[in-house]
């Protein structure tokens, strides 16, 4: 993270989102707790937390759909609630989590209806229907569509204005894999048309591929911030290692590991499967090493995102 | 303030109505109801046709005093509850559209689809008066056709209010509901109540000027003063003020009717 300043203009320059503090109470309940992000401009940012970790909180927050109790928020520079909330609006694109359109409009005329609030040209929907590979189903009505058609729809209704900023709440709900690969190729597309997309989901392992930086949230609170690298790297998850061993190797092999850092090895069908903390990798490789071609085979597990969300926020 | 996105906000609200034949079936049941009742509206003084403009639109009138109020509670009170519940309200509020823009919108796509329902169902039997009774008629009963819409948007404007309020839409129902039935029948009953047990210590005119607190009652002083036989009709005529007969200072009256609660509406309308 970036360090905080107390002159919430100052912000701009170095992010495209910045959150400074931000607090959201609902008597008691303090929803979000003293949140501070800065979310940069072209990046893919994950925004993970377990139901009620404040997700959602936060994102209406950033979108100005509900007053935050304490603290700054500024999208491209500005409050998205202040003066200037038509212009960051028309800058920004958002997909709620299980987008609800209208069933009587068809999609051509959702998009123009969305369009024409948003003040963008209707001449982007038709091939922002196809972008979504929905110009098939454009005459159709909404309520004829799949889940997942709608949500594609809802997808295209948030590229609407050419927006700088992306908010995609669960975004692949309802996708197939296929889809859900095409979504995420879009969005590299849009990248690297400098949007920055910010993006919540629930499947973990979807994102942890997918993203540049991520936060994890849970009480309200934002436990880490960073790419899934670095996250990695500061997290105490262990790797796994598992090895294919000969057939008369086990014994020594236990016993090297035994010797050089104290690892309980326990034995698999084919050899040995053991845990061990990141900064031990390199130890465990050396005291493999003397067993030469005995060692048949070697796999090693790197901590999913699911571990770490697992192991930080709880 | 801007416009566009308040007229697209109301070009799709009254689209949904002339789509779904909201309209249409409105439109229609006014019809029937005005050509039977202009119709056989003397039937008591023992004819049928179409003779007595007076008695038309006094029969309309207690016919159009429970059913416009009705009609458009049921129009709008899911307005903003309706989004709000759906979870389609969210993705609005995103847009570059304020909340009074959003509750403008909704207000003016419903009030053209209820206008033009009225006028179209009253339309035809205009018609038929012309026809027969000549250009007077015709005067007298624009002027009913009128105050109808006006009723119907005030009623409108109580139901975008109630909208705002609810939590939910069964709640919003139940209020559109307790709201008719508190104007259109509990409300004459308690003034007349009140008058009959302490009208002694109150200056003459004061129950008339209560009056004012009901749209249903403006609308039927509207009517019932534009006409003098119609005004002998009605026992309660003799007790209202001639400042109050002013079409102009009724017509005032339901102005304020139908902006209030819009305002109201918009200073309620939170997150």
């Amino acid at each position: 993270m970036t360090s905080v300043s107390s002159n919430p203009e100052a912000i701009a320059d170095s992010a495209v989102v910045a959150l400074r503090g931000v607090h959201k109470h609902y008597g008691a309940l303090h929803a979000v707790d003293g949140v501070d992000l800065d979310i940069r401009e072209g990046e893919i940012f994950g925004l993970i937390g377990h139901n009620g970790a404040g997700k959602s909180t936060l994102f209406k927050m950033m979108l100005g759909l509900t007053p935050v109790t304490r603290g700054d928020i500024l999208v491209a520079g500005t409050r998205v609630d202040g003066r200037n909330f038509r212009a960051v609006r028309r800058s920004i694109g958002y997909l709620p989590e299980n987008v609800v359109l209208y069933d009587n409009l068809d999609g051509l005329e959702t998009l123009n209806f969305f369009a024409r609030l948003k003040g963008a040209p209707l001449a982007q929907c038709a091939p922002l229907l196809e972008r979504v590979g929905l110009s098939h189903a454009g005459q159709r009505p909404v309520r004829e569509y799949s889940k997942g058609m709608r949500q594609r729809l809802g997808f295209a209704q948030a590229l609407l204005g050419s927006p700088r900023v992306l908010f995609l709440d669960e975004p692949t709900n309802g996708l197939d894999p296929h889809a859900i690969r095409d979504f995420y190729k879009t969005l590299r597309e849009l990248q690297g048309e400098g949007v920055t997309v910010i993006i919540t989901s629930h499947i973990l392992s979807e994102l942890q591929e997918r993203v540049d930086r991520l936060a994890i949230l849970s009480a309200g609170q934002v436990q880490a911030v960073g790419s899934v690298q670095a996250l990695r790297e500061r997290t105490h998850v262990p790797l796994v290692f598992e090895i294919d061993l000969a057939d008369n190797a086990g014994p020594a092999a236990v016993e090297a590991l035994a010797a050089a850092i104290g690892i309980q090895a326990e034995a698999t069908a084919t050899g040995l499967r053991f845990q061990c903390a990141r900064e031990q990798k390199m130890a465990v490789l050396a005291a493999l090493t003397p067993l030469g071609d005995r060692v048949h085979d070697l796999r090693l597990q790197e901590p999913s995102l699911e571990d770490m969300f697992f192991g930080l926020s709880n | 303030m801007e416009f566009t996105p308040v007229f697209a906000v109301a070009a799709k609200e009254f689209r949904d109505r002339i789509r779904n034949r909201w309209v249409l079936a409105v439109a229609l049941v006014f019809t029937v109801f005005s050509l039977v009742i202009a119709y056989f509206g003397s039937a008591q003084q023992g004819q049928v046709g179409f003779r007595s403009i007076e008695i038309t639109i006094a029969s309309l009138v207690s016919l159009v005093i429970y059913l416009i109020p009705l009609i458009a509670l049921l129009l709008g009170f899911d307005a903003v509850v309706g989004e709000r519940e759906r979870g389609s309200l969210d993705l609005l509020l995103a847009l570059p559209i304020t909340r009074g823009e959003l509750l403008l919108g909704k207000y003016l796509g419903l009030a053209m689809a209820l206008t033009l329902s009225t006028l179209a169902g009253f339309g035809l039997v205009a018609v038929v008066l012309w026809r027969h009774m000549g250009g007077g008629a015709l005067l007298h009963y624009g002027g009913f056709m009128a105050s109808s819409v006006l009723l119907g948007l005030a009623f409108l404007s109580l139901a975008v209010l109630l909208s705002v309020f609810a939590r939910d839409r069964t709640r919003a129902s139940g209020l559109a509901i307790t709201v008719w039935f508190f104007f259109v029948l509990v409300f004459d009953l308690l003034l007349l109540g009140l008058l009959v047990t302490t009208g002694e210590y109150f200056p003459g005119d004061t129950f008339s000027w209560l009056l004012m607190l009901n749209p249903a009652d403006v609308f039927r002083i509207l009517n019932i003063f534009s006409l003098d036989d119609v005004r002998t009709l009605y026992g309660l005529a003799s007790v209202v003020p001639t400042t109050l007969g002013s079409p102009l200072v009724m017509g005032g009256v339901m102005l304020i009717w139908i902006v209030l609660p819009l305002i109201l509406a918009k200073w309620r309308f939170k997150p």
